[in-house]
């Protein structure tokens, strides 16, 4: 289904996660994490960039793997994202709902 | 797609009890606390009797499955007695389990204290095992009782788990 994000029309499963990542944008990724309570800065990003990278390469996604990545440990990630921070930052990152337990 | 439930029906607290030292049942206890966090979900262990094991500085890189009285090995009771069994059994699943990106007790316990997850060690345990706190893993956040335990799950949809 469609939905608008930022002025934008933009292909959303029915969870809310974008289902192409091209039609993704710092804009986009704004709009996303003000619906799940974040405030987007500039700590964010490398966050969000390494995970779409990691998507791009079909690596599966887990907190011990981002916490390993160098880019955030898990104490950091929790506090950037939290409440569900692989989930929200997924969504936010406009990759798919990662399928971990871990 | 599961229906999602009301939100005020949703889940705000895990409360796990972890009473056993088999490997299973620890991965089963860190990982349902795990996967609370990462849903946003509270989450607090109770380690008490054998539980204890998982947080003991220097059992916990030790634990074993149960090859002996557990019908799931598929193997005779007989055979799973003899020495080296439970090691060798516990290094295959170990090995299957890092395939899986899970990691080691040691660094899930870490990742549970950076998670969030507060982990308790029993009083009563402690005490019938002659555990001093400094034989107990830093990520423990004290020693409490049953009482103390209880008045930490307060609150509505809290969750009470005994492993």
């Amino acid at each position: 289904m469609e939905t608008t994000i930022a002025g934008k029309n933009i292909a959303v499963n029915d969870e809310g996660y974008l289902t192409d990542l091209n039609q993704w944008s710092r804009e986009v990724a704004e709009a996303i994490a003000q619906e799940e309570g974040i405030q987007l800065t500039d700590d964010h990003m490398p966050v969000i960039e390494y995970l779409q990278e990691q998507y791009k390469n079909e690596v599966p996604l887990s907190i011990r793997k981002v916490g390993k990545s160098g880019v955030v440990d898990i104490k950091g990630f929790y506090a950037l994202f939290p409440g569900g921070p692989l989930k929200k930052a997924s969504r936010i990152a406009g990759i798919p709902k990662p399928a971990s337990c871990i | 797609m599961t229906e999602t439930p009301k939100k005020d029906a949703k889940v705000k607290k895990m409360m796990l009890i972890l009473s056993k030292a088999t490997i299973d049942n620890v991965y089963a206890a860190f990982i349902l606390a795990n996967g609370a966090r990462m849903e946003g979900i509270e989450a607090e262990i109770f380690f008490t009797f054998f539980g204890l094991e998982a947080v003991q500085k220097k059992k916990l890189e030790h634990l074993h499955v149960a090859t002996v009285g557990n019908p799931a090995m598929h193997i005779p009771t007989l055979l799973g007695g003899l020495p080296g069994m439970e090691a060798f059994a516990t290094n295959m699943m170990k090995k299957e389990m890092e395939k899986l990106d899970i990691p080691p007790v040691g660094e899930f316990i870490e990742i549970l204290e950076a998670s969030g997850c507060k982990l308790w060690a029993c009083k009563l345990a402690v005490d019938m095992f002659h555990l001093k706190r400094e034989d107990l893993v830093d990520e423990i956040s004290d020693v409490i009782t049953v009482g103390d335990f209880y008045t930490r799950a307060e609150g509505e949809n809290t969750h009470l788990l005994f492993i």
